[in-house]
This record gives structure tokens, C-alpha cells and sequence, in this order.
């Protein structure tokens, strides 16, 4: 009888020896190692977004501590009381570096709430089509095309427009600009899932409708959403100092950095650049890191590895 | 083909319907134009007479009717701030962003297409992974932080553009239009750049992850084992299946460009109609608001059609009598 | 051997992955003459399409041939660099793929395709490359052959474009055509049309093919002479109608048993036990082993070298007897 087959019991073939060639192959194939650099890079900055009020050296927003006096200083140049200003400060006499801070944390927070929420509503609406199905899917599937047919930016400027300024008004712009995204994404992978058999397993135990969705299939179709969602954290954040800087996003006691930039923007012909070059940097960096991130978290959710 | 692009009307004319209903009961819900146009001194007649005159005593699905039908003839109501029809003012600003946005599509084609076959051809080399980390920056850093930095670095530091407005103009079967004269191109050139860099990044990416994906398929492979050079292979057959999407692309973008125009000719002064849409909106000139809404949308559902055919002539295997997805 | 066509010794082609390098071709040798059919036979994973993109330079990363002697009308083409490939493919080689749906552009018309073949190699005018295209075309039994050269590939059937692909590898008269399980995706009719014809076409021109396939009904039909292949290795070689009425070694003798045609009407279907093993997990010593029924302990220490009786080859320590009649 012919033995089966058996690799623990087969000696098998052992590989080939290692070239210099195959080296350099596999380098090409398998791109870059994964970076936890960007990782804590982000931690830092969260924290120093928590702790902004009591690192920064001056409340920015506190009328009581400017001085008209100190206004449109340059970099490193020093205040009336003696300490320096590291970047300089606006017409106003507010210390830019604090400004900065404050500045990014509302970026941030407008931005990471926005894609919460619209994430929420939108993976909610996505897998409610897919699992009904019917006239309910394809009417909701219409209104996310509708939806999805205008650009971004005219779609919240007129929003904003109606609604005024205000932080919880600008993230509402957000959210209703953004969820469609989600809701399509979602969708399509619901409907893939739900083919599944352990879902027509759910069914015919009996198990409500919702518990099916959110226990059974939400779980599963996370993944594209996630990456989606961080990617889009770094567009929400830009398209936010987008609207500020065309002066309907937040209002001018809570500057984003995009508000920052627009203020500075008139002095940047008569060469005081600091005013609007320090926050556009600070929202470069934050946008950057924020989008390598997402890099790093798509490759390394990427089944292929 | 003929049934395909009457459907596609009837879509669009639902699509005008529905935006035009939603944008005018949104900004209905707006401040109190009679506040922006009437000095606190004016009488109470006067208050009246200002009302009457603008339509804004009358219910709102009457101010919604009268608009409506005045809309199919032409007449998209009348300026609050200006007192001349919304659509005049809009039609006279159109020359400047369309040439604005045509400039902008110019470069992206001709920036982003070259650039991205040779990231995608020199994927291994460093050039090609330097291209692709840099169109990065283009579509995540927002635009108006990178007019700004043109404006620092070319005008401010280097001195050789002008920083805003518009050049020179020269009439062209009795439109202005800029791009004919030197002034005019100076002033153009920064913003033009401004509006086409996400997409050229978009479209640089676009084409090397096309060049990418055609290099793997069986038909370039058959193609090297017929002995084909390698120059006719990336134009031939590799170009040729890539454009399809760019193309694509390209013509759905020129619609996000005419929105998107607003936000570099508000940094660059430009005086087209997104800088009629900011400015609109501050003085809450509800009609021009509305007017260009309605208008853009226009331009989209036009501009989507064409695409569609274009689409279709350029990949002879998509059969435009089919149903519509 | 002068006169050998195609004299291949010992090549081995690895495939790199972060767990190491396995050859998914492992030391094969391969002789033809001209105007001579070979079939190459072998289950899938055996190699035998790879040892095909191997002797044409078409192996790309994660591939390498790392090791062999390609000896084309004398010349070891492993010494030749890419350009003087290119000058050999479609022109004096020719290559034919599996599913001709995808190996043709499908967005540039046939005569496009097929002419470029002509023109890349040959400077002839355009007028010219396209009359022998509609040549090419009605020799492979196309109607109409001058209205199909402004059509597009997905306007014809399968079994058409595959005539196609055969017309093109006809073009510049090849000496030698590879064609890599080209009729696998085809229904059985059509290919049988095919394989008339390639015979036809080969006898009059005198072009040598390397017919790759699994079926050896095929290659029964087709082929002069035979090579079977197992887990990267030749394993057994010989006039197609010696082996398949004779075979020598086990796997051979297991693979005509398992053709339904062999069985007695009724009887229970015979096959060889277990499957062929992956990339990275063949045996050491001969592959076939842990399926064999002949095996001794020998085969585990070494792949057996080239045992010859008359023109036929093989490499077994323990064959099939020699015992005239039946499998």
C-alpha cells in the first residue's frame, strides 16, 4: 500500500540558499516595515492637545492678557513683561505658539467628532439598506447618491451659510457632507457578508433583526470602514479650516487653526508671515501625520500580508 | 444611445427639481435680509415698500412658486445687494472661472499624466517613490494653505507673479477673456496651479496605479512573448487601457473644479463666480446664492452626461443601451 | 547532437518568497528537433508552464531561473540579455497562452495586435503585414478574414480567439511554438479542430511545438514524442507511443490508469492516491514517493538519474515491469 502523504513523516526538500538577488526581490515585494514611530508621534500630540491649557504660556482667548502693545510681533521677540514670544503674534497681541495649541486642539476635535458621528450614521444606514433590502434599500441608496453627486465644499458652505458659525454647526456640515461615504462603503460590504451562512444561521435561530445587524454583521464589515474613517479624519480636518478660512466655520472665540491662517492672511503681503505660516504648518504637520497613520493601519490590515 | 441620453435628462431635470427645492427652503431659513439692506433710520413705510418690492410678504411656497416659474423663464430672481437678475451676475462672472478651471485641467493633464507613468514606470527607483510621496501633499494639504504658500513664495519672496486679481483682458467673440495677454496669464498662472493640484495629484496617482495594474495583466505579458518593444507596449496597450479611467476622471472633475474655484478666488481675489458665491453668502444675497446653485448643478449634470459618452466611445465594450447600473 | 533544435540541460527556476526559495522547476532536461511535437504533461502545480515561460525569458520576480543551459539552434540563450530576447519572441519562438480572452488587448483591434508581431520585427510596409495577417487568418480556418481584422477580441468566440493566437505565433514562421495548455478552456470539438489543424500547420512548415498540457488524450492525438512531469521534474521521456502503450515509471503508469477511457465499463474508477505536494513541501529524494506503489528505500535518498532504453528516458529505481499488453 503507498504510504500517504505525510510531510511530518517526508523529509521534504529544504529551501535554497539565500543570494544576494533574493534579497533584493523580497526588499522590492514587501515594502516598508511598519512604523510605531507614527504611532507615539500621535500620542504626543494628543497629549499635548490635553494639556494645552495648562502648557501654553498664555490663554490666547482671555482678553484680559493681551495687549494691543505686543502686536504684530516677530518671532522670538520679547513682550512687554518680559518673556518671549516663540512665534511671534497676531494684530491682535495674542502669543501665537498658544494660539497654535489651542488652535489644534479644536481641529482635532472637530475633525475626530465629525467622522464619529458621521461614521455612526452612515455604517447605521449602509447596513440597515443591505439587510432589508427592497424599496427601503433603494431609496436610501438613491439619497446617497444624491448626496454624493455635489462636491463637498459647496454642499457645507451653503449648510453653514444657513446655520451660521459655530464649532457644533460646523461639525454637523461635517457629518452631513460625509456619511453617504460610509453608507455606500457599508453597504457594499454588508450585502457580501450577509450572503454569508452564518448570518442565514442567525435568521433561523430566530434572532431580532437588530441583534443580527449589530452583533452578527457589524463586526464583519468594520474593516474597510476603519481605514476609510482614518483617512478621512485628516480631509474632515482640512476641509473644517477650509470653511473657517472663507469665514463660515467657527467662530472667532474658538479659532481653529483655519481660522488662525485666514486672520493672518492679510499681513502676509506686508511681510509679517508668521502670522498665518505657524498655524498653516502646525496644520500641514497634523494632516500629514494623521495620513501616514492611515497608511500604516491600511497596509497592516491588508489580508495579502 | 438615443433612449440612453433621454433618460439621463429626465434623471437630471429631477435632480435640478430636488436641489432647487431643498437650497431655496435651506437658505430661506437664513438671517433677515430686510437687517443688511435697510439702514435702522429707515421708516416703517419704507420697511414695507422694501418687502413688497423683494416678494419676501409672501408665504414660502409662494416665494417658492413665483421663483420656480420665473426660473423656467430665464429669471433667477434679482440680487438683494446689486438689484440687477441673479443670472446676469452670474453669467458675467462665468468667463473668468471658466478659464480659470480650463487652465486648471490643462495642467493637470499635462502635469499629472506624464508624471504619473513615470512613477508607475520607475516604481523601484527612488524618483518614482519621491513622485508618489509628494502627490500626497497634494490632495491632503488644503488648498487654500497651498495658494497661500504660492502666493509667500512667488510673489511675496520671489516677486515674479502678482499676488491676486485679475489680468488684462481681451474680447473673444464679446466675452473678456485673460488668457490672451501677458498680464493676463501673470495673474493666472498661481491660481490656475493653485486649483489644478489635487487633482494632478489625484490623476498622478491615478495613472501610476494604472500602469501598475495594466504591467500584471496577461495582454502585456502576450505582448512580450510577440516580441513587442517595451516603448510601443507602455503606449500602446498599457496607455490605452489607463486613459479609460483618467478620462474618466478627468471630465467628473471638471465639475468639483467649478466649486471648488471658490475657494482659490477667494484667496487670489479672483473675481469669477465662487468669489460671487462667498461674497453672496456674507451679504446674504439670497437669489445669487440660490441662482448659482442651481446653475452649478446645471453645469454638473451636462458635464456628467458628456462624460458618459465620452466613455463610452473611448472602451468599445460598454454598451450604452444597457440599463444604467 | 547538432542537429537538435532545442537542447535543454539541467534547468532549475525558483520562486522567492519570505519563507525561502523552492524550484518550481528542478533540474529538467528537454530535447527537440525540428519540425518535432513534444507533448509536455504534468497536473497542475508540476511546472510545466513555468519550464515553458523558462525557455522563453518570461520570468519575471518573484521567479528566477537560477541554474541550466537553454541550447536554441546551438546558442545558450540564458547568455542572451533582454533586448536579443525580445528579437527571438514572436519571431523565431513563438508563445501561444492558455485563455485567450485575457492575452489580447482588449482595447485595440486584432489586426493591431496581429500585425504589430510582423512590423516589430520585420521592416515591411504596413499594407504588407496586414495581407498576411488575413494569410494568417485563413489558415487557422477564420471566415472573413479581412472584415475580422477591424474587429475587437470580445466580438469573437473563445474558440476563435484562440485560432487568433495561433495565427499570430504563425506569423513570422517560427522554428519553435511553446503553447501553454491552449486548449484547456475550450470545449472539446473546438479543440479538436485545433489540434488537426496545429498538426497540419506544423508538418507543412516543419515547426517544432512544445504542446503543454494535462490531458494526455491530447498529447496522445497530437504529439510524437512525450515528456511526463512531476513536482518540477521530468520524470520519464520517450516517443509518444512507446510511453503511453509501455510506461515506466509509476507516475505514468497511475496517470494512464486513471483515465476513464482505461477503466472497464463498471469497474470502480482508478487513481493515484493522495495529491502532489506544494511548492515548499516536495519530498526529498524522488517527489512521487509518498504516493508510489513500487518504492523502496532508495527513493528517498536521491532523485534517480536518467535510466535510457533505446529513445526513452526515464528516471525510476523501481519501475513498471517491462511485461508486454496492458496497463
Amino acid at each position: 500500500m503507498p504510504d500517504s502523504v505525510s510531510s511530518s513523516r517526508t523529509r521534504t526538500v529544504p529551501p535554497l540558499a539565500e543570494t544576494p538577488r533574493r534579497v533584493a526581490i523580497l526588499r522590492k515585494l514587501h515594502g516598508r516595515p511598519t512604523a510605531r514611530g507614527t504611532l507615539i508621534i500621535l500620542a504626543v500630540l494628543a497629549l499635548i492637545i490635553m494639556i494645552a491649557p495648562f502648557f501654553a504660556p498664555q490663554n490666547p482667548y482671555d482678553l484680559a492678557n493681551l495687549s494691543i502693545m505686543d502686536g504684530r510681533l516677530p518671532p522670538r521677540s520679547t513682550a512687554m513683561d518680559g518673556h518671549m514670544y516663540l512665534m511671534g503674534t497676531d494684530d491682535q497681541g495674542r502669543d501665537m505658539f498658544s494660539a497654535i495649541l489651542y488652535g489644534i486642539r479644536i481641529s482635532l476635535l472637530v475633525g475626530l467628532s465629525a467622522v464619529a458621528i458621521a461614521t455612526a450614521i452612515g455604517s447605521f444606514v449602509g447596513l440597515l439598506a443591505a439587510y432589508v433590502g427592497g424599496r427601503i434599500d433603494a431609496a436610501l441608496m438613491r439619497l446617497v447618491d444624491f448626496v454624493l453627486g455635489f462636491p463637498s465644499i459647496l454642499v457645507a458652505l451653503v449648510l453653514l451659510a444657513v446655520l451660521g458659525r459655530g464649532v457644533d454647526k460646523v461639525i454637523l456640515a461635517l457629518v452631513l457632507v460625509q456619511w453617504a461615504h460610509y453608507a455606500r462603503i457599508m453597504r457594499g460590504r454588508a450585502l457580501q457578508e450577509r450572503r454569508k451562512e452564518y448570518v442565514e444561521a442567525a435568521m433561523n435561530l430566530g434572532f431580532p433583526a437588530w441583534r443580527i445587524m449589530l452583533v452578527h454583521l457589524l463586526p464583519n464589515c468594520v474593516g474597510p470602514i476603519l481605514v476609510y474613517a482614518t483617512v478621512q479624519i485628516a480631509h474632515a480636518i482640512a476641509l473644517e479650516a477650509t470653511l473657517s478660512f472663507l469665514g463660515v466655520g467657527v467662530p472667532i472665540t474658538e479659532p481653529s487653526l483655519g481660522l488662525l491662517i485666514a486672520n493672518g492672511f492679510q499681513y502676509l503681503l506686508s511681510g509679517d508671515y508668521w502670522i498665518s505660516l505657524f498655524p498653516g504648518l502646525a496644520l500641514l504637520f497634523l494632516i500629514l501625520t494623521i495620513n501616514i497613520l492611515g497608511d500604516r493601519l491600511r497596509e497592516s490590515l491588508d489580508p495579502r500580508r | 444611445m438615443a433612449l440612453f441620453i433621454l433618460r439621463r435628462l429626465i434623471q437630471s431635470l429631477f435632480v435640478l427639481l430636488a436641489v432647487s427645492i431643498v437650497v431655496f427652503f435651506a437658505v430661506y431659513a437664513v438671517g433677515d435680509p430686510i437687517e443688511l439692506l435697510v439702514s435702522p433710520e429707515a421708516s416703517l413705510a419704507d420697511r414695507q415698500q422694501m418687502i413688497a418690492r423683494l416678494g419676501l410678504d409672501l408665504p414660502v411656497w409662494q416665494q417658492y412658486a413665483g421663483f420656480m416659474w420665473r426660473a423656467l423663464h430665464g429669471d433667477m430672481g434679482t440680487s438683494f445687494v446689486q438689484g440687477v437678475p441673479a443670472i446676469s451676475l452670474i453669467l458675467q462672472r462665468l468667463p473668468a472661472t471658466f478659464e480659470l478651471v480650463v487652465a486648471a485641467m490643462l495642467m493637470t493633464c499635462v502635469f499629472g499624466i506624464p508624471l504619473g507613468l513615470l512613477a508607475g514606470l520607475r516604481r523601484d527607483t527612488a524618483l518614482g517613490r519621491g513622485i508618489l510621496a509628494t502627490s500626497v501633499l497634494g490632495f491632503s494639504l488644503p488648498a487654500f494653505w497651498l495658494g497661500m504658500m504660492l502666493i509667500l513664495m512667488f510673489a511675496v519672496w520671489l516677486g515674479w507673479l502678482p499676488a491676486s486679481g485679475r489680468g488684462d483682458t481681451v474680447s473673444v467673440l464679446g466675452v473678456p477673456f485673460s488668457f490672451l495677454t501677458r498680464d493676463g496669464l501673470a495673474h493666472m498662472a498661481m491660481p490656475a496651479l493653485n486649483l489644478a493640484l489635487a487633482n494632478v495629484a489625484l490623476i498622478l496617482r491615478m495613472t501610476a496605479s494604472g500602469v501598475a495594474e495594466a504591467e500584471s495583466q496577461e495582454y502585456v505579458k502576450f505582448a512580450r512573448a510577440k516580441g513587442i518593444r517595451p516603448r510601443r507596449i507602455v503606449n500602446r496597450h498599457i496607455l490605452r487601457n489607463i486613459l479609460i479611467p483618467v478620462v474618466t476622471v478627468v471630465g467628473l472633475e471638471f465639475g468639483q473644479l467649478i466649486a471648488y474655484s471658490t475657494i482659490t478666488e477667494t484667496v487670489f481675489a479672483w473675481p469669477g463666480m465662487g468669489k460671487l458665491l462667498i461674497d453672496s453668502v456674507y451679504q446674504l444675497d439670497r437669489p445669487v446664492v440660490v441662482a448659482y446653485v442651481m446653475f452649478v448643478t446645471f453645469l454638473f449634470v451636462v458635464i456628467n452626461l458628456i462624460v458618459d459618452i465620452m466613455y463610452a466611445a473611448l472602451d468599445p465594450r460598454v454598451q450604452l443601451s444597457a440599463p444604467a447600473h | 547532437m547538432s542537429d537538435l533544435l532545442l537542447d535543454v540541460r539541467g534547468l532549475r527556476t525558483a520562486f522567492h518568497t519570505t519563507a525561502g526559495a523552492w524550484p518550481a522547476v528542478d533540474g529538467v532536461d528537454l530535447t527537440l528537433r525540428r519540425g518535432e511535437i513534444l507533448g509536455l504533461v504534468g497536473e497542475s502545480g508540476s511546472g510545466k508552464s513555468v519550464t515553458g515561460f523558462s525557455l522563453m525569458g518570461l520570468i519575471d520576480p518573484p521567479g528566477e531561473v537560477v541554474a541550466g543551459e537553454v541550447r536554441f539552434k546551438g546558442e545558450d540563450l540564458r547568455k542572451r540579455n533582454e533586448e536579443g530576447m525580445r528579437r527571438l519572441r514572436g519571431n523565431r519562438i513563438a508563445m501561444i497562452f492558455q485563455d485567450p480572452l485575457m492575452t489580447l488587448n482588449p482595447v485595440l483591434r486584432i489586426g493591431e495586435q496581429m500585425a504589430e508581431t510582423i512590423l516589430t520585427h520585420e521592416n515591411v510596409s504596413r499594407a504588407d503585414a496586414m495581407a498576411r495577417c488575413v494569410e494568417a487568418l485563413a489558415m487557422v480556418g477564420i471566415p472573413s478574414p479581412q472584415a475580422r481584422l477591424r474587429s475587437f477580441p470580445h466580438e469573437f468566440s473563445g474558440g476563435m480567439r484562440q485560432r487568433v493566437a495561433i495565427a499570430i505565433a504563425l506569423l513570422n514562421n517560427p522554428d519553435l511554438i511553446i503553447a501553454d495548455e491552449p486548449t484547456t478552456a475550450l470545449d472539446v470539438t473546438i479543440q479538436g479542430q485545433i489540434l488537426y489543424r496545429m498538426q497540419e500547420i506544423c508538418r507543412t512548415r516543419d515547426t517544432a511545438l512544445i504542446w503543454i498540457t494535462h490531458d494526455l488524450g491530447v498529447v496522445a492525438e497530437l504529439a510524437d514524442r512525450i515528456a511526463v512531469m512531476y513536482a518540477g521534474r521530468i520524470v520519464e521521456t520517450g516517443p509518444v507511443d512507446e510511453v503511453l502503450d509501455a510506461p515506466r515509471h509509476p507516475y505514468t503508469q497511475g496517470l494512464l490508469r486513471s483515465m476513464p477511457g482505461t477503466t472497464q465499463p463498471g469497474a470502480r474508477l482508478r487513481q493515484i492516491d493522495g495529491m502532489a505536494p506544494s511548492l515548499s513541501a516536495r519530498p526529498s529524494g524522488c517527489p512521487f514517493r509518498p504516493r508510489c506503489g513500487h518504492a523502496i528505500t532508495r527513493c528517498t535518498e536521491q532523485f534517480p538519474g536518467p535510466t535510457r532504453e533505446g529513445s526513452r528516458t526515464f528516471h525510476c529505481y523501481a519501475p513498471v515491469a517491462r511485461v508486454g499488453g496492458q496497463v
